[in-house]
């Protein structure tokens, strides 16, 4: 990175008691950056969060914030502000005095406050919101006042914790939008945390995967999913097929001849493999070919297997079949208006191939 | 048991609480000198209170004790309550097993533990020594108090006002504060009306020169039955009453 | 698990718990200190007490005098305690089982006594069991007794006393320990064919005894040290534990001798506490909650 980083993690690590809850985590995020700390629960992704703030102090290692260094300092003294899951909005206050709090404690002048609060106010469209009290908000709206809440001491970098999980599917997408629109608006850095990897691609510049207080990869969403450095990732960003090869020879250029599951396949790969090494090969479900065994069109290689179900999903269609030797595949296939016969019934022979180049091959260790 | 008789038992045991009180309500309005037999409504006895003097000095004193003992006693034991629920530190269990066993150590052992430390100490019994024994004695039914409320309070409303620049202090003041206030009002009022009746710890350690209304009721009323000493106890028991209304009122209007 | 905030270690963190171990410290540690250090002190007539150390007021603790007031207050604090018990346990069983709509207003019924001044509460009796109580009057008034019973004056006004004054402190912590059964394990004991006795046996009281300890802590104490109830309603007939601990430091100016006596009611709630303790881990419920009950009422 050319600029230098508005947050950094050098080697942090965080104990509670005997439990390692971070293990030596090095991150830097840059300026105006929207990153995503991805991971199912309890991976050490709030606890990230929770150093970033200052609810917590790490064990080892040190947290950067514009290049000074705040390993100890009090959340009061940090230009970082939190969205919390629970939105932590104050009962006891109406919208426009929790919104207008972070200014009071900086004693700001009453008319700068008035100015702030209700041009904040009107940018998440709660204006006539003022007089109201939290638990008259439906759950929308309370994201909106925390955010507002958050955003109004200028900080330098906003934290979110799950800001969505208390939202319904429809909401959630929606704040999702308003959320990334509002970032791009006034261009401060985001760090946003969630287990739900459609959340995070959808908003996401970078995207942080965590499992068990370790950075398993960090890339873009696209990188993220499609080259995915580990079984684990591939599995907990979406649906994956894992299959069992065998390198035979390597080619130039990172092209192997291979065996998946007893059948030569061609290999594409910018990872070293030796001749006789095991690997796995991951294919999304939408990689995957399916033909009808009698139309034949298509050239080898390819498995050849029978339908087990299909599952409507309005845009897509999921396809579950066994190849011969037994494994068990997913496949998911696009509507296409003008071909009508996409229609597979349970029992129908197929064969499946893929798009040679779309595979992502591992070291069987891998995992 | 069956309905009715679950229902007679209740009202049996509310009987056995409140028909003495209800007499000695009725009594202090009897004209008659002894209690023997009605003679007619009066207030006399109201009357002859307020011209009692030395009983009129020693319930100021006594409001005195109670106002300020409950103040402080609200701030330790409201501080000791935050403590408890907020940080964890070295000792903390011990701290709290404290404070339980305070609410129930019996009150005599206090009385004497103190006075034999102010005599130890060569204070003067009067103010400063019933001050300190009572806050001593109503902290901790603060401190529970409060703490019990302290249970459901979100964790995170604090650490949003730290958030967004309060310090501690500030946002427990701002958030914490008026959110546990009924709990907070509730233990002042308890630890007034603690202070106000406490007769087994004001024996040993007020003096002479300072005297209290309890301890003055006490040897009234070892004397034998009244009919001034029925009005003084019939204001007593409504100040309670009071009290205790106004608590309800301030706790169960907040949790609306 | 508390969640603190480390790096916000703030001085009011610091200041507020050394506030607070100091408070516990200098008004309760140090008393306690004081007295039994006392305790082992040879008396003294002028200055209340000498600093030599002796034995001498403990072992006057096993002579027939002290033994005797031991026993007189023993028994009669058990037997309030007991009475109580027996009394309460029904009443806060059908407290907790009323409707939602009624039981705040019945519970605050129990709450006033709770506060109100228990020397005027015992005064109060004496106009129901003196020689002119309504007691008598009505007993008269209805021919069921020919003279006016002898009640005041007698273990039985002290026993009632004790009973009708500390009774709320009974049913408020088995109150609280009692509302928060499971309704559906009662359900579950007689489904699986236990009676009704049966199932109060063998899951209501295990899981409510955390309750009933606190409540006799609170019961049994008092009556032990109270000392004006019996002053008033025994009059001079019978000398009880707190007497006997007042009158050491107000009249017989053996101080010494007051602070070891004193010993027997700390170590008594010493034994309680510890029983308690037991009681409430073996109920698996939050640790004290029936305690928390005391005096505040929600």
């Amino acid at each position: 990175m050319t600029t230098p980083p508005i947050l950094e993690l050098r080697g942090v690590s965080k104990n509670f008691g005997n439990t390692l809850a971070l293990h030596n985590i090095n991150l830097e995020i840059a300026n105006g950056e929207f990153l995503t700390l991805l991971g199912p629960s309890g991976c050490g992704k709030t606890t990230i969060l929770r150093i970033l703030s200052g609810f917590e102090a790490p064990t080892r290692g040190a947290v950067f914030l514009n290049g000074q260094e705040i390993t100890s300092s009090p959340p009061e003294l940090r230009q970082v502000n939190t969205v919390f899951q629970s939105y932590a909005l104050f009962p006891h206050m109406s919208v426009w005095d929790n919104v207008a709090f972070g200014l009071r404690m900086q004693k700001r002048p009453k008319v700068e406050i008035n100015q702030r609060v209700a041009e904040i106010l009107r940018r998440v469209h709660l204006a006539e919101y003022g007089d109201r009290m939290p638990r008259q908000l439906s759950g929308g709206q309370q994201q909106r006042v925390a955010i507002a809440r958050a955003i109004i001491n200028n900080p330098l970098v906003l934290l979110l914790d799950e800001p969505f999980s208390a939202l319904d599917l429809k909401l959630r997408k929606q704040m999702q939008f308003e959320i990334k629109h509002l970032q791009r608006q006034i261009g401060i850095t985001f760090v946003f945390v969630t287990h739900d990897q459609e959340e995070a691609f959808a908003m996401s510049d970078r995207v942080v995967v965590m499992n068990e207080g370790t950075v398993i990869q960090v890339g873009s969403p696209q990188e993220i999913y499609e080259e995915p450095e580990s079984l684990f990732v591939a599995r907990f960003v979406g649906e994956i097929n894992v299959l069992e090869g065998d390198i035979r020879a390597a080619r130039p250029g990172g092209t192997y001849q291979a065996e998946v599951e007893g059948v030569p396949f061609i290999l594409h790969s910018r990872r070293e493999f030796a001749e006789g090494e095991t690997v796995k090969v991951l294919l999304r479900p939408e990689d995957l070919k399916v033909y009808l065994e009698q139309e034949k069109a298509q050239q080898p290689p390819f498995f050849l297997g029978t339908i087990n179900e299909t599952v409507y999903k309005g845009a897509t269609v999921d396809i579950l079949r066994t190849l011969d030797n037994g494994k068990k595949l997913q496949a998911a296939e696009f509507f296409n208006e003008d071909d009508a016969d996409i229609t597979y019934r349970p029992g129908d022979r197929v064969s499946v191939t893929w798009v040679e180049g779309w595979e992502v091959v591992l070291n069987a260790e891998g995992e | 048991m069956g309905a009715w008789s679950k229902r007679l038992y209740i009202f049996l045991v509310y009987c056995f609480f409140y028909l003495p009180l209800l007499a000695m309500f009725l009594y202090s309005f009897n004209a008659a000198k002894y209690t023997t037999a009605w003679g007619g409504f009066s207030l006399k006895w109201y009357a002859a209170l307020l011209r009692n003097n030395g009983l009129l000095d020693a319930a100021l004193n006594s409001f005195l004790v109670a106002v300020c003992a409950a103040s402080l006693a609200t701030l330790l034991g409201g501080l000791a309550a935050v403590c408890l629920k907020r940080y964890s530190f070295p000792g903390r269990r011990a701290l709290f097993i404290g404070i339980l066993l305070l609410t129930v150590s019996p009150d005599i052992v206090m009385g004497i533990s103190f006075l034999i430390l102010f005599i130890a100490c060569s204070v003067q019994l009067g103010f400063l020594t019933l001050l300190v024994a009572h806050t001593a004695l109503c902290a901790p039914f603060v401190a529970v108090t409060v703490l019990a409320r302290l249970e459901e309070f979100d964790e995170y409303l604090i650490e949003a006002a730290r958030d967004l620049g309060a310090s501690e202090a500030k946002a427990l003041l701002h958030v914490l504060l008026p959110l546990s206030a009924p709990a907070v009002a509730a233990g002042w009022l308890l630890s007034f009306t603690l202070s106000m009746d406490d007769v087994l710890i004001s024996t040993f350690v007020t003096g002479p020169s300072f005297e209290v209304l309890p301890v003055r009721i006490y040897s009234m009323v070892r004397l034998g039955v009244k009919p001034d000493v029925n009005a003084l106890s019939a204001i007593m028991f409504a100040l309670t009453l009071s009290l205790v209304l106004l608590a309800q009122v301030i706790t169960q209007l907040r949790r609306k | 698990m508390e969640r603190v905030p480390s790096p916000g270690a703030s001085r009011f963190r610091e200041a507020s718990i050394a506030g607070t171990w100091l408070w516990l410290g200098l008004f309760a540690l140090l008393p306690n200190l004081v007295l039994l250090l006392v305790a082992f002190l040879d008396r003294d007539t002028v200055g209340f007490f000498i600093p030599s150390l002796t034995l001498d007021n403990f072992r006057e603790l096993f002579a027939p005098v002290f033994l005797g007031v031991l026993w007189d207050s023993i028994r009669l604090a058990l037997c309030s305690t007991l009475v109580c018990l027996l009394a309460a346990y029904p009443f806060a069983y059908a407290l907790a089982k009323a409707g939602p709509r009624l039981r705040p207003w019945l519970l605050l019924l129990v709450i006033i006594p709770f506060w109100t001044n228990s020397l005027i509460r015992t005064y109060a009796l004496i106009l129901m069991i003196g020689a002119q109580g309504l007691v008598n009057k009505c007993a008269l008034g209805l021919g069921l007794i020919g003279a006016p019973l002898e009640l005041m004056y007698t273990d039985f006004a002290v026993f009632a006393g004790m009973t009708y004054t500390f009774l709320p402190f009974m049913i408020l912590p088995l109150y609280a320990s009692i509302e928060k059964l499971d309704p559906g394990l009662a359900d579950a004991a007689k489904d699986l064919g236990a009676g009704s006795l049966r199932t109060f046996w063998h899951s209501t009281l295990p899981l409510t005894l955390p309750g009933v300890v606190a409540g006799c802590i609170l019961v049994f104490l008092p009556s032990l040290g109270s000392f004006y109830i019996p002053e008033i309603l025994g009059g001079a007939t019978n000398m009880l534990l707190g007497t006997f601990i007042k009158n050491q430091f107000l009249v017989a100016k053996n101080w010494p001798l007051g602070a070891a006596s004193s010993s027997v009611l700390t170590l008594l709630l010493v034994l309680l506490a510890v029983l308690y303790r037991f009681t409430s881990q073996r109920a698996a419920g939050g640790y004290n909650a029936p305690l928390n009950a005391r005096r505040d009422g929600e």
